[in-house]
């Protein structure tokens, strides 16, 4: 990519949430939520919020961020962007936009940020009651193929078949996450422990996908703020350098009637080569990944994508005891991820990403200097970020 | 016997409706007819699918149909056992198949696999359509769905 990099130049300095709440349980609407979030994200870096500047977001936010810079008293919108695809394969598609305006000059001060109310608005995991469906869902919704798992679980068996890799796997993600939620007070599922039996016990969804290899749903809001690296230290924490991001999918992803060139895949294997080439980042130098769990399959297929293992070893490899901290080999979604912290859009696993590399985390990894989000598989687009400590700069 | 009624999955599911822009008329025409079609091109004769407005091989907008010939084979299944939607209330267990057409360069259809629904489903296994014709009703015309069964 010759020289057109954004390695090093911004960093994050604030990170914030709401309380995360099960589905339908805020008290709060979910605009007001937004601005909670991003005003904790300030008072985390210690920045006045009508420095804000810019925002970032994705999968269709409500929160136009126009109402939100009157809100916060802004004097000078310059950034107001959407990344497109549902799901929240757009995460860290938002916070590589975030860090373009920012390291290109368009925006010094930029926000990205995630609000979800479920039980203001409607729900993710229903299928959809009209009487008629038409263009791609007529080809799928009359079958039952209507919901996030229905759509997903297909590749997974195909997985299975290609590549002998086994249910273990997800179950093995599924209790990582909950493990790790069980040290982090701000997760949905802490206090609530998840056994081997009670995976093993639990009731299908959709083969093969038991209840708890799927995310939860749930409402609060996150934000994070980003500023070109120079300023970074003015502010009240540590900085963590934003080293690389990439956004897409490979050929034919979205063609209709489940069409995609490669199938069984989480649609990482262009959009992680990107990623580290920027970051200038080999897969074994990571170490802690935030892997986005919309269901655990897609877990698995990412690991694997990333290079953090490979088809032939990932069997052996994706262990509870590799993906748990503080001591396996590659451990995962350490705030709880979206199965057990919260189903915050995957805008969680960036901010734990940041707290990894700051020494903040409930489950911290020793000597993080390399922290990796791999966010929203098997959706098109899907999108990686990479953040780092000072000393890999 | 999960499916008591005469269609695979109870009655009110969203029923498939052309295109407004006329994209799959011809498709959803045919299938009424009990002929199953696939898109393709007639300019580098390539199927796809689902339709779309250009080939996505040669962008050519020169798109015919073509009756799909031979059978199909089972890429990927899976088994529902939540209902997501009311009228799937008395349906769960159910198949959803992703068929593979050989003879058409492997592009693939969704539907379901009739028969036991918790009957074994062997990836590769060889499957033949099954038309169900659907009344309609004061909201929806009559519409057919494409079911696949396993050829012994
Ligand atoms: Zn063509």
């Amino acid at each position: 990519m010759g020289n057109r990099t954004m390695r090093g130049e911004v960093a994050i300095i604030g990170v914030g949430e709401t309380t995360y709440y099960k589905r339908g349980r805020s008290p709060d609407p979910e605009f007001k939520l937004v601005i909670e979030a991003i005003l904790k994200a300030s008072a985390d870096a210690g920045i006045d919020p009508r420095e804000i500047d810019g925002f970032a977001s994705y999968s269709n936010d409500r929160n136009d961020p126009s109402r939100i810079a009157a809100a916060l008293d802004i004097k000078d919108l310059r950034f107001s962007n959407m990344e497109w695809g549902g799901g929240g394969g757009g995460g860290s598609a938002a916070c590589a936009h975030a860090a373009s305006a920012v390291a290109t000059g368009l925006a010094d001060t930029v926000v990205v940020f995630r609000g979800l109310a479920q039980g203001q608005f409607g729900r993710f995991g229903q299928g959809a009651r009209v009487p008629h469906v038409r263009g791609d869902q007529a080809y799928t919704a009359p079958y039952g193929l209507m919901s996030p798992a229905q759509s997903f679980a297909m590749r997974i068996h195909r997985l299975y078949e290609d590549h002998g890799i086994t249910q273990d796997t997800l179950k093995a993600c599924s209790l990582a996450s909950y493990h790790h939620a069980q040290n982090n007070p701000r997760a949905v599922m802490y206090g609530r422990p998840l056994t081997p039996e009670d995976y093993d016990a639990s009731r299908w969804i959709v083969e093969p996908f038991h209840l708890f290899d799927c995310c939860q749903e749930n409402d609060g809001a996150a934000a994070m703020i980003f500023v070109s690296a120079d300023r970074a230290k003015d502010y009240a924490k540590t900085p963590v350098y934003f080293l690389g991001g990439a956004v897409g999918s490979g050929n034919r992803a979205g063609s209709g009637s489940h069409n995609a060139t490669d199938y069984a895949t989480s649609n990482f294997k262009t959009v992680a080569p990107r990623m580290y080439d920027m970051a200038q980042v080999k897969p074994e130098e990571v170490d802690v990944a935030q892997v986005y769990e919309n269901f655990t399959g897609g877990v698995v297929m990412s690991i694997i994508e990333h290079g953090l293992t490979t088809y032939e070893e990932a069997n052996e490899f994706i262990t509870f005891e590799n993906l748990t901290a503080p001591n396996g080999k590659m451990p995962i979604n350490t705030s709880g991820g979206n199965l057990a912290e919260c189903y915050m859009h995957g805008l969680e696993l960036n901010i734990e990403a940041v707290r990894q590399v700051r020494g903040e985390s409930c489950n911290q990894v020793d000597d993080v200097n390399v922290s990796l989000v791999a966010s929203g598989p098997m959706v098109t687009p899907v999108s990686d970020m990479i953040v780092g400590s000072e000393a890999v700069l | 016997m999960a499916n008591p009624g005469a269609y695979y999955l109870g009655e009110g599911m969203p029923a498939p409706a052309p295109a407004i822009d006329g994209l799959d008329t011809e498709y959803w025409e045919a299938v009424k007819r009990h002929e199953l079609l696939v898109q393709n091109c007639n300019t580098c004769d390539r199927p796809q699918f689902g339709p779309e407005w250009n080939c996505h091989r040669c962008h050519s907008f020169d798109l015919g149909w073509k009756p799909v010939e031979g059978n199909g084979r089972i890429y990927s299944w899976e088994r529902v056992w939540h209902p997501v939607h009311p009228a799937l209330q008395d349906s769960c267990p159910y198949l959803v198949v992703l068929v593979e057409l050989p003879n058409h360069e492997n592009v693939r259809m969704v539907g379901n696999l009739v028969g036991d629904p918790m009957q074994t489903v062997e990836i590769g296994a060889e499957v033949q359509p099954v038309f169900e014709d659907h009344e309609g009703s004061d909201e929806v015309d009559p519409f057919t769905l494409v079911h696949w069964e396993v050829v012994e």
